[in-house]
């Protein structure tokens, strides 16, 4: 009752596991400024999960967070508007970059519902580390054999 | 062993929590800026951010404020029914202008980096020392990352304690790591980075119009009124104070204003230029600027007019209580004393943070990221 049984809700993670460990998937500067995570499969989630699927999961954070920094048309002509307006457009409007961090962290609990807490992993927003690093905590899970 | 153990104090345990968890719900009400580790200064429950030492930005406010209440006063009634009357609208456009990028300037987020987790940190430590730096204390502590074909160097922040981002520095005025910083103003109050420099760009652009704007305009008012000579001396010494402000600021602000278009153009930071990061100190390497589009235009629109980054600090989110009443329950009883301390460790500046507590940590229950998720203002903050 107390451990969680073999497929974990989110909520039964955030209430009842004791975390076992921590891994930070750190920031992929060699394509310039743009904001990347490296999509290298971290050692320690080997035995947790599908190499593929987590590959899968770093790659579209990492298009949804080049669509967010897009320099193109439309974020000219927002930034003209803004200019224009002596930037006081961003007190009454959302920024595309905003729309599409809401995006993001839809997305991010998405996977850890459907995904990453049944394998009693929990992934963090990147926004909430300052876009430094995607933070995984690994539950300590007594019901699937041994943790690591 | 631990459930057994557990199983037995959780009914007896139960109600203590409580009034401790309702402690905890009352203190649990502060937000994110007050426990800042930096120097700032927060305005308005966290909506406004300015640096420790605000510098001169009372005095510049109050130079423009006057100078061009001064010029309202004494020059436009003299002006309009002389020249046009566009002359005091074009004032006022501009004074607007000015003042609000200033505003902008002194109280917007730079694009200041929150410190590292002391997870994160530990984290970051291990890896450092697992790739066999010889000391604990001096390790190299860089990182060689290859952007644009050119190889940059990323230092390891101290007192962040993460690896800086390209382009982030340091200040050491507000003890805050900056993206794309830029440079700390004390005209301004404020460091200048990512997010503040396309404000203080309006800022000194608007500003030299301005103080061109005025200087033209009295040199006028002057050169038009010498017919009656007294008269000149009686009501143009606001006129001649105006005068004096004017030209001694316009060839400053416009010396500035064009430096800095010169940095907008190569895309380049004052802190660059300064350093002389890319101005090819070795002829052998071809080391240009590798954030450059080598283009003006495309520099010029992606400095000021690309998107607007959010501020990472999160200053009104509230402080997410890792050891909630939620977590208590099923961890020992120790988390009491525990979740204060952790609590205080997102405080203090981490010279104070004793290696042992980091290590700590780790072994603490879930993050409150689930309650930080829901208690997160969803990116309103504008600033």
């Amino acid at each position: 009752m107390l451990y969680p049984t073999q497929t974990h809700s989110l909520q039964e993670l955030q209430q009842q596991a004791a975390v076992a460990s921590k891994v930070y998937v750190q920031r992929d500067y060699n394509s310039g400024k743009i904001c990347k995570f490296q999509t290298k499969f971290p050692s320690e989630l080997e035995s947790r999960v599908d190499k593929q699927q987590f590959e899968e999961t770093m790659q579209t954070l990492n298009n949804l967070y080049a669509e967010a920094e897009k320099i193109g048309g439309k974020s000219y002509l927002e930034g003209c508007l803004a200019c224009m307006t002596a930037y006081t457009i961003f007190l009454c409007m959302e920024t595309h970059y905003e729309k599409v961090l809401k995006k993001i962290a839809r997305f991010v609990k998405e996977q850890n519902e459907k995904i990453y807490a049944p394998l009693g992993l929990l992934l963090t927003d990147p926004i909430e580390r300052g876009l430094r690093v995607v933070e995984i905590t690994i539950f300590e899970d007594r019901s699937i054999g041994s943790g690591r | 062993m631990n459930n057994c153990e557990y199983q037995q104090i959780e009914p007896l345990s139960l109600p203590t929590p409580r009034p401790a968890a309702v402690e905890e719900e009352e203190e649990k009400a502060r937000r994110k800026w007050e426990v800042f580790p930096g120097k700032n200064r927060f305005y308005c429950d966290g909506r406004f951010i300015l640096a420790q030492q605000s510098g001169v930005l009372p005095l510049t406010l109050g130079l423009i404020l006057v100078t061009t209440v001064l010029f309202f006063v004494f020059d436009c009634p003299f002006l309009v029914k002389h020249l046009t009357v566009f002359i005091p609208a074009i004032g006022g456009v501009l004074f607007v202008f000015a003042v609000i990028s200033l505003l902008q300037t002194s109280f917007t987020d730079p694009g200041i980096l929150p410190r590292a987790t002391p997870d994160e940190a530990a984290y970051i430590e291990k890896q450092i020392d697992n790739s066999g730096s010889s000391t604990y204390r001096h390790p190299p502590r860089t990182k060689e990352v290859v952007i644009n074909q050119q190889v940059v160097k990323l230092k390891y922040c101290f007192t962040c304690k993460m690896f800086r981002p390209p382009r982030t520095s340091h200040c050491s005025l507000c003890d805050n790591c900056v993206e794309r910083f830029d440079h700390h103003c004390p005209w301004v109050g404020n460091c200048v980075g990512k997010r503040n420099y396309r404000f203080f760009y309006t800022f000194i652009v608007s500003l030299s119009f301005l103080t061109a704007f005025i200087f033209g305009c009295v040199a006028t008012h002057l050169a038009l009124n010498t017919q009656t000579i007294n008269v000149v001396f009686d009501f143009s010494s606001c006129t001649a104070v105006e005068l004096v402000i004017c030209f001694l600021s316009v060839w400053s602000i416009l010396g500035l204003s064009g430096f800095h278009t010169y940095l907008v153009a190569s895309n380049l930071t004052t802190n660059e230029d300064i350093k002389g990061s890319w101005s090819g100190k070795s002829e052998a390497e071809d080391t240009g600027n590798p954030y450059s589009y080598n283009n003006i235009l495309t520099n010029c629109c992606s400095v000021l007019c690309g998107p607007m980054p959010p501020s990472l600090i999160d200053r009104r989110g509230f402080v997410p209580v890792e050891q909630s009443s939620q977590t208590v329950s099923m961890e020992m009883v120790l988390p009491m004393p525990a979740a204060k301390e952790i609590k205080v460790v997102v405080g203090p500046t981490p010279s104070q943070l004793p290696p042992s507590r980091a290590l700590q940590v780790p072994s603490s229950p879930l993050p409150a990221t689930p309650l930080s998720l829901t208690g997160r203002p969803q990116f309103s903050c504008l600033f």
